[in-house]
């Protein structure tokens, strides 16, 4: 919306429903499309969206989890909140998947419920669902509104309290008679929360602390995670290490805050990350951690984990300062601040002889990126991983986005991908959702029209939300969804092989069941095979040809595994790998 | 710093549908048990204080302290240090009281400034308003005389007011 419709719509007064409210709420946040499903005790506000003169397309889904997902995966993509719509009751439980799933991934996402009517609430009514008691320990927040006139104030501080600090779901559950009542309708100009700030004052004293760390170390590393993406602070960060000259680890969330083809990047950290992250920092010296969390992926072994490292630890979140790590030093508040600040400081100090005094350090990490790529082993059979490098191919220079589901395809192509920029790299990383990588990539679509969007998803995982190649017709939402069909839940069978004696326990799906190209065919998208390598090269050229929703049915040897591997429970350079050297890794030097 | 031990959190909250819900929620989502939880409006009506007594260790109570500040409808979280500030509790018990033992009862109760507030032919009712140490104390002296009932509202806690202080409840310091 221009800066002048956006000032009107925050201006708007007038009688009218609380339904209306909602849509005029909804322009007044610069609201340009949503996803749902009406129902029941959403009726009313679906009857205003045909009613009411208004800017937002509403974006009709098979299933809520998939308007939750593609409101996601819209957010993610574009920066800007995603919004998701559902009735009360069963559509309101559908939503739980991706708002849990934004929680642990700080997605800003506002949800909007339908509630039964106020005087039926707490009778087991038809399609009543307790939701915000039901959602209270995955939001930032939650509103149940009691009151019409509650309305707009409730979706402002719901869109406020989703973008603002570590960003969140937020979920505002409206009981239908609101909905439908009258009142004078204003849009608040400003929040009133008295518990909430997502400011933090400038330390100067910790700047200091952290640049004279910086400066005593000899093997420093920067570890970075999503928080640089939410902040917008990519700019910032590659000059922060090319200043200080330190490699970079990005872990699956900020896979695109800082490029992987950049000199200092060591890509991926954790379970299945490269054994260079791993190693750099397991001898590392000093761990700057830039909207990062610790999670158990990354480190394996917490007390084993960066053993003779200290800690500067950078977030928006007090809560994960020292939640799993002691930081030595903590720096609160704004990358977009706190970066250049600290990057200031560095250079005041004696950062030329630093630089040159760590030279070796820079040298050995960057000759072990060299020299241990992550690699895979051809056969008879097609292997994923040739599929991910051919995508990455024909797509190099264009504007490519790329989202997963969850599993060995994520991790192959986590691995193997190259990605430059932030906000091209959408996965489920801490709830590792299953499903959502066909709606995820809808929204993204959606967001971003003129981008190449390509899903690449398991057979398991395209099972869960296929339905939403309907939506992705309807629409005319032209992503390449590329399942790498194994006919297995690949990962859980990776776990089975390794740690319980190859008993494949409820694993097998059988690939044929269903025949994906004929399912794609069924909704009206181009579906393709390939089982060769020859055959991949073709239908990627194809797919990207015709722009339109595809489905490709590649079948991979279901033997391949994700390699290199941190065993759960061990330290994180302790990695097992392929049978090359079929044995606990040797720390790198 | 790995030994539990005990903590009372005073937590200013705004008085809201949900509130107890969502600050106790986060306890148990948490990992953390509250020993004692005890919730009242303030002298202001949008604002009520909700105390509760963790058994945790330092670190633990650092994280759940953070976590409470996150949640929008929490104002502001203190630890209540036991030796700055007043601890009080409410204790209604109900002892065996015949008429052999009714005196020493009643002469216990005034030691420890606990109030008869009812009789009845074999039992009397006890009220005592003190230190949860000391309501500790009272109990164990009557448990030889057969309690039949007791019940304890949670702890409130209060700063000295001797303790001068610009602000009423001045801010725990999460900024590390």
């Amino acid at each position: 919306m221009s800066d002048s419709a956006l000032d009107k719509a925050r201006k708007r007064t007038g009688k009218m429903t609380g339904a209306e409210a909602i849509i005029r709420s909804l322009e007044a946040e610069d609201v340009t499309i949503c996803w749902g499903i009406p129902g029941g005790a959403i009726l009313p506000l679906y009857d205003a969206f045909m009613r009411c003169d208004h800017s937002i397309q509403h974006v009709l889904v098979r299933h809520e989890q998939g308007a939750g997902h593609m409101a996601q995966g819209y957010a993610r993509a574009t920066g800007k909140v995603g919004v998701c719509i559902a009735t009360s009751g069963p559509g309101a439980t559908n939503l739980v998947t991706p708002i849990a799933d934004a929680f642990l991934d700080s997605t800003p996402l506002v949800a909007i419920t339908g509630q039964v009517p106020t005087h039926l609430i707490g009778t087991d009514a038809f399609q009543e669902a307790d939701i915000t008691g039901i959602v209270m320990p995955i939001v930032k927040h939650s509103f149940l509104v009691q009151r019409v006139e509650d309305i707009p104030r409730a979706i402002h501080e719901a869109f406020h309290i989703a973008s603002t600090g570590r960003p969140g779901p937020v979920l505002v559950d409206i009981p239908k008679d609101l909905q439908q009542a009258e009142f004078e309708f204003a849009y608040p100009e400003q929040v009133e929360l008295p518990g909430y700030s997502a400011e933090f004052p400038d330390v100067p004293a910790s700047i200091a602390a952290a640049a004279t760390l910086i400066a005593q170390s000899k093997r420093p590393i920067i570890y970075v995670g999503g928080g640089v993406i939410n902040a917008e602070a990519s700019e910032d960060l590659i000059l922060f290490a090319e200043t200080l000259q330190a490699p970079v680890t990005t872990t699956l969330l900020a896979k695109g805050a800082f490029p992987d083809s950049h000199p200092l990047s060591v890509q991926m950290p954790g379970m299945h990350g490269s054994k260079y992250a791993n190693w750099a920092i397991h001898r590392s010296d000093l761990l700057i951690t830039i909207g990062a969390r610790f999670d158990d992926r990354v480190t394996g072994k917490l007390d084993a984990f960066a053993p003779g490292a200290k800690v500067i630890h950078f977030d928006i979140d007090p809560a994960e300062i020292s939640k799993n790590r002691r930081a030595d030093v903590t720096l609160l508040g704004d990358l977009k601040r706190t970066l250049p600040a600290l990057r200031e400081a560095v250079v005041e100090t004696k950062n030329a002889e630093r630089i040159a005094n760590q030279r070796d350090w820079l040298t050995d990490v960057q000759d072990w990126r060299k020299e241990n790529p992550f690699r895979y082993m051809k056969g008879e059979k097609l292997k994923p991983q040739y599929i991910v490098e051919q995508f990455d191919r024909a797509l190099k220079g264009k504007d490519a986005i790329w989202v997963t589901g969850v599993g060995q395809h994520q991790m192959w192509a986590a691995q193997f991908l190259s990605i430059d920029g932030p906000r091209r790299w959408l996965t489920s990383g801490g709830l590792g959702t299953m499903g959502f990588g066909v709606p995820a990539a809808i929204g993204a679509q959606q967001g971003c029209p003129d981008a190449y969007v390509v899903n690449f998803d398991g057979d398991g995982c395209f099972q869960m939300t296929s339905q939403e190649l309907a939506t992705a017709i309807c629409y005319d939402v032209p992503v390449i969804h590329a399942v790498m069909n194994n006919g297995w839940l690949g990962m859980v069978r990776q776990w089975q092989e390794l740690f319980h004696d190859e008993r494949f326990s409820e694993t097998n799906l059988f690939g044929t069941i269903p025949d994906f190209v004929k399912l794609a065919e069924a909704y009206g998208c181009l579906g393709l095979r390939a089982e060769t390598e020859a055959e991949v090269d073709a239908v990627i050229e194809q797919a990207i040809a015709e722009r339109r929703p595809t489905v490709i049915d590649f079948r991979i040897d279901h033997d391949e595994k994700v390699y290199p591997m941190v065993p759960a429970g061990a330290a994180s350079h302790e990695m097992i790998d392929q049978v090359w050297d079929n044995d606990w890794v040797e720390e790198g030097v | 710093m790995a030994t539990p031990g005990h903590h009372t959190l005073s937590v200013l909250v705004e008085n809201r549908p949900g509130v107890l819900s969502r600050v106790s929620g986060l306890f148990s989502r948490r990992g953390f048990n509250i020993e004692s939880l005890a919730v009242g409006p303030t002298e202001r009506a949008d604002r009520s204080v909700i105390t509760i007594r963790v058994d945790c260790t330092r670190h633990s109570v650092e994280q759940v302290v953070k976590q409470l500040d996150k949640l929008i409808d929490v104002i502001d979280v203190l630890e209540v240090a036991p030796d700055s500030a007043i601890e009080r509790e409410l204790l209604l018990i109900k002892v065996k009281a015949d008429a052999e033992h009714r005196l020493e009862i009643m002469r216990m109760a005034e030691v420890f400034n606990a109030r008869v507030v009812d009789a009845g032919a074999t039992t009397l009712l006890l009220e005592c308003v003190e230190h949860p140490d000391r309501l500790a104390a009272l109990e164990e002296l009557l448990s030889p005389y057969e309690i039949v009932e007791a019940v304890r509202t949670g702890r409130v806690a209060m700063t000295r007011a001797s303790i001068a202080n610009e602000a009423a409840r001045p801010k725990l310091n999460i900024l590390g």
